[in-house]
This record gives structure tokens, C-alpha cells and sequence, in this order.
């Protein structure tokens, strides 16, 4: 900015049309990414927006604009449609359990591996981060396998005398037995990033108060922890943007159910989509899209810096 | 102040205590670490070997003992289903094909935006850096409906274009570059100017040369997200010739060998290993793509 009203200012001819040969240049350089940005990425936002207001049907693909205006009709039936609050409530359930949960288990960890242990420390970070790396359909279908009613799980349980429920079949147990696949497959990327929270916190600021007296405790909730804010932060937003969005693992788990109690919202937009009501689909995905800024807008407004 | 101080003092002191961030832990301490560590990567761990073990049991075997440890038989013909009557080379080389336009086109061209955003000027500059960034987290979900009209419209469902072009510039792609290149020092720029050669000489020959380091980071990201993405595919993948990897694990997993478990398995022990191989091989590279992705 300052070049241009620089070269503008001093009303130089040469260094002006500098400036816009510059522009010509620079627009050359942006010109494939604003294309494919701007089909692909900000069309479909605003017409996903736009969709919502119609009644828009897999049958009006040929015309997409001969269909009919109807407002906030799809909004008000979604909010009526017993399925749709249902999958509401599941996405809750597995967000308010999952995040907190996944946030502990990477905390834990990347305290673990920082606390001065040097062997087998690159063993430790490839175990845990291996979840992270896989395809969630393998995995699923791995953890399908693992949680039969005489899978895996249960055997192991029969050990200690507990006979487990029949996890993905039984509308308590399945979405319970989701989470803690999700938090297996998701400290991972946690961990590494608190391992570089952790290093990057002064290490003089412990030990001045190590020297005060504080226990290692007090050390940990008083100094590594407000100091870790805003990596907390980053952790959570990032963390509850993927798990308000699940969809693979009931997809493939469980078909949503049994009775929907694994059914969530993308699920529910997809499933809508599936049936052709792409009007009521584009609504449900914006329900969910303002769930997500206002989360993520929540979160920085808790976990950002004191001053 | 402080703050350069302690810097300072680290600087210092180096050695192995660096690596650690505090003070070094007491030895009972440490023990519980490793104790901790080892028992959570025993059950982290334990899914995959579960997975590649009953890979090579019988459908027999499987059914008649779901839990047991080694096989009594081991047998290769999961995996040979796979390779003779499921045909998952060409799901294979559909994910590969995928995976690779994908990342080429994110490389290219995020970087040459990147290199405009963070090295020239012009109109709408700051218009387009907001709008990379309200949709840098814009999920899936909003858009893949839009998406298919369009694409239908475009008349590219089905196709190996209508899996990729979707995804082949990403806000975070721009991101990365942009943020990386402006710390590139302009006095290297003027001078090749100076020698008279043109921007994209100057982009080609003296600034993409320096950005190995995003361009990893940006490369192993884009390769993991195409290879297991996984909503789109099944949305724009309509036959049997464009289904990506899991989307073919997936439909099997669905259908009629719903149960059949060891060739489920083998699938998704085929379905991950490339990655697994490839995050062995590469892992500190991995390992900086989440830090510079997510702590921008």
C-alpha cells in the first residue's frame, strides 16, 4: 500500500505506470488461484447461502434458477424436524465429551514426553501420532472389527470379569465408543503441538519459581498453563472444527444409528442430499457453519491472553 | 526485557538439558512418565497390529475365533482378493493421480499468489488475503452440495478433473507461502531485478529455490488431505472407475461383504500403508507441517 500512494503522491509518470505494470504482473501471478479460489471455493459458499432460501431438488440441476423462493421455510421446518434436533444433540454430546477429553489425553502426553526423558522419545511421538496419518474409513473399519460383540474389546474386558455391551449396537454404548475412537485418532496432532508450547515457555520462569518453593504442581497450574493459553487455544479451535464435522465414522460404524443416536448433522446433510432436498441440505449446512464461527469466536474470546 | 534475557540465558546453557522446556524432572517422576508412555503407546499401537494380525486369518478362523492372537492358518487370499477380483490397483492409481494433481496445483499456483501477496502491490490485494482467510476454516460440509450442482453442471462428475480441481489451490496453501516468502530479504529481489530479469525469472530462479521448507510442509499436507478425503470423493465418484481408495473400502464395507473381516482388513492395512510407509520415512517433515500449520 505504501508504494502505491508513494509513487501516486509524487505524480511521476514513469513511476506510476512502474506501479501499474506492477499491478498487471502481480494480478498474472494471482490469476490461476483467484480462478479456481473463486469457482470452486467462494461460488459455492454464496450459493450454499443462497440455496438455503429455495426449494431447491436434485431435479433442478438442468435449471438451477427456475426454482422457487421460499424464504425461511427450510430453516423453520428444520427446526421442527425431530431428526434434525436429534443430530443437533448427538454433535453436541460428541463435542462437549470429545474436546475436553482429547485436549486432556495430548496435554498428558506432551507433558510426559517434555518432562526430560530422552530414550525412546521418537518411538513414544510415532505411536501416538500414527492414529493421525491414517484414513478414518480404515480405521473405522478396524475399530468396527475391534468393538463386535465378541471383538476384541470384549474379550479383554471378560479378562477383569466386566461383559461389555455390544458397543456399536447398543444406542448408549455407540456414540461412547465413537469418542474414544475420535480422541485415539486425534491426540496426535495435539500432542506435537503442546510439545511446542511446552519448549517454547522460558524454562527460567520455572525455575525462579522452583527456587520460591513452588511444587511441581503449582509450577504447572501457575506458570505452564496460563502461559499455554494461547496454544490451548489453537488446540480447541482446531480440535472443534474437525468434530463438529464428523461424519466418517458413524458412516462407516454405524449407518447412524442404532435409532440415530450416532446420526450427526453432517450426516444429516448428507443424508438430505442423498434424497435430492439440496434446498434443505444448504440450510442444515449453514446451521452448522454458524455453529462452528460461533464456537471458534467463544474460544478465542475464553482462552485469549490476560493482559 | 526478561523475555531477551531468558532467551539469552538458553542460548547458554545448550546441551541436552535444552531440549526439555523445564526444569529436569525428578527421577520417580520420570519413571512415571515412561511408565505412563509406554502402557498409552501399547493401547495407541494396538489397533494396527490387531489390524494387520487378523488380515491373514480365514473367514473361518475369523468367525469361529474373532479375539485370538496369532493365526492357526495364515493365508494370503484377502489380499489376493484384492489384487485379482477387486481390482485395487486402479483405486489405487486413482487416489495417487488425485493425490498428486492436488498437490501440484497447490504448490503452483499458491505459491505464485503467495509470492504476488507477499512481494508486489496492487488493487485488491487486501481483498483477497481477507477473503483467503474467512475461508480458511470454512468446512466441507457448507459447500459440497453447491459443489455437485456445479460440477455436474460443468459436466465432471465421475471424472479424475471433477475429484481434484475442487482442491487444487486451498487458503492455507496461499497462507503458508505468503507468510514464508515475506521474510525472503528484497535486497535479493532488487539485485536480480537490477540484472534484468523479469518477475518470473526472478519468482522461478530466486525465490521458489528458498521455499523448500513450506513447500514440503504445504506438499505433505495437500498429499494427506487428497489421500484420505473423503466426502467429496464419495459424492463426485459415481463407478467403480473413479472411486478413490477408501471410498472402494468403504462401499465393500457397506455391502455385501459387510462381515467379511479379513478382507476388510486387508483393505485397510492397503489402504493405509502407503501413508504409513511415507510418514516413517518423512516423519520429521510431518512433524513440522503440524507446527507451521497450525502455530502460523
Amino acid at each position: 500500500m505504501t508504494a502505491v500512494a508513494r509513487t501516486s503522491g509524487t505524480g511521476n509518470r514513469r513511476a506510476s505506470s512502474g506501479a501499474r505494470r506492477q499491478a498487471l504482473v502481480a494480478w498474472g501471478f494471482a490469476l490461476p488461484f483467484v480462478l479456481f479460489f473463486g469457482i470452486f471455493m467462494c461460488v459455492p459458499i454464496v450459493s450454499s447461502f443462497a440455496m438455503s432460501f429455495t426449494d431447491f431438488k436434485a431435479t433442478d440441476i438442468q435449471t438451477p434458477f427456475a426454482v422457487g423462493f421460499v424464504g425461511l421455510d427450510q430453516y423453520v421446518s428444520l427446526f421442527a424436524e425431530p431428526q434434525f434436533l436429534k443430530s443437533l444433540g448427538v454433535t453436541f454430546a460428541f463435542v462437549i465429551v470429545g474436546i475436553p477429553l482429547t485436549m486432556a489425553v495430548a496435554l498428558l502426553l506432551a507433558v510426559a514426553l517434555d518432562s526430560g526423558i530422552q530414550r525412546f522419545r521418537a518411538v513414544f511421538r510415532v505411536g501416538f501420532y500414527l492414529p493421525v496419518v491414517c484414513s478414518i474409513v480404515a480405521v473405522a473399519v478396524v475399530w468396527r472389527f475391534i468393538l463386535q460383540d465378541d471383538g476384541v474389546l470384549n474379550a479383554f474386558l471378560r479378562i477383569f470379569g466386566i461383559q461389555g455391551p455390544n458397543w456399536l449396537n447398543d444406542t448408549a454404548w455407540a456414540l461412547p465408543a465413537m469418542i474414544l475412537m475420535a480422541v485415539w485418532r486425534n491426540t496426535g496432532t495435539l500432542m506435537i503441538i503442546f510439545i511446542a508450547g511446552l519448549q517454547s515457555i522460558p524454562p527460567e520462569m520455572k525455575e525462579a519459581s522452583a527456587l520460591d518453593g513452588a511444587s511441581m504442581w503449582r509450577r504447572f497450574v501457575d506458570i505452564t498453563l496460563p502461559l499455554m493459553r494461547p496454544t490451548l487455544l489453537l488446540g480447541a479451535v482446531m480440535t472443534s472444527v474437525g468434530y463438529l464435522q464428523f461424519f466418517e465414522e458413524p458412516f462407516v460404524m454405524t449407518g447412524g444409528g442404532p435409532l440415530d443416536s450416532t446420526l450427526s448433522v453432517s450426516y444429516y446433510i448428507y443424508n438430505q442430499f442423498g434424497f435430492g432436498k439440496y434446498g434443505t441440505a444448504s440450510a442444515a449446512s449453514y446451521v452448522l457453519f454458524v455453529i462452528i464461527a460461533v464456537l471458534s469466536f467463544v474460544q478465542f474470546r475464553v482462552l485469549r491472553p490476560k493482559d | 526485557m526478561s523475555e531477551t534475557r531468558a532467551i539469552a540465558l538458553r542460548g547458554e546453557r545448550g546441551g541436552a538439558r535444552s531440549r526439555a522446556s523445564g526444569l529436569v524432572t525428578p527421577a520417580p517422576m520420570q519413571a512415571v512418565a515412561y511408565v505412563g508412555l509406554v502402557i498409552g503407546v501399547l493401547v495407541y499401537v494396538t489397533p494396527f497390529v490387531v489390524m494387520i494380525i487378523n488380515s491373514f486369518k480365514t473367514q473361518g478362523e475369523l468367525l469361529r475365533n474373532p479375539t485370538g492372537l496369532a493365526p492357526q492358518e495364515v493365508t494370503f487370499d484377502n489380499y489376493l482378493q484384492w489384487f485379482q477380483d477387486l481390482n485395487i490397483q486402479q483405486f489405487f492409481l486413482t487416489s495417487l493421480v488425485v493425490a498428486i494433481a492436488t498437490v501440484a496445483g497447490n504448490v503452483i499456483f499458491c505459491s505464485m499468489v503467495g509470492y504476488a501477496m507477499a512481494k508486489m502491490e496492487f488493487p485488491g490485494k487486501r481483498v483477497l488475503f481477507a477473503l483467503v482467510m474467512v475461508t480458511l476454516m470454512t468446512p466441507g460440509t457448507v459447500t459440497f452440495v453447491p459443489l455437485f450442482v456445479l460440477v455436474s453442471k460443468l459436466g465432471l462428475v465421475n471424472t479424475f478433473p471433477g475429484l481434484f480441481l475442487p482442491f487444487v489451490v486451498t487458503p492455507l496453501g496461499v497462507f503458508l507461502m505468503r507468510q514464508f516468502m515475506m521474510g525472503i530479504p528484497n535486497v535479493l529481489l532488487e539485485a536480480a531485478r537490477i540484472d534484468g530479469t523479469g518477475e518470473f525469472g526472478v519468482f522461478r530462479r530466486i525465490v521458489l529455490p528458498l521455499c523448500g521448507p513450506p513447500i514440503a510442509t504445504l506438499s505433505i499436507l495437500t498429499f494427506l488431505m487428497s489421500w484420505n478425503n473423503f466426502l467429496w470423493p464419495l459424492v463426485a465418484a459415481q463407478s467403480e472407475a473413479t472411486y478413490t481408495l477408501p471410498i472402494a473400502l468403504t462401499l465393500f464395507s457397506k455391502g455385501q461383504e459387510a462381515t467379511n473381516y479379513g478382507l476388510l482388513l486387508a483393505g485397510a492395512v492397503l489402504v493405509v500403508a502407503p501413508i504409513v510407509i511415507l510418514f516413517l520415512f518423512l516423519q520429521r517433515y510431518f512433524v513440522q507441517s503440524v507446527v507451521s500449520a497450525g502455530v502460523k
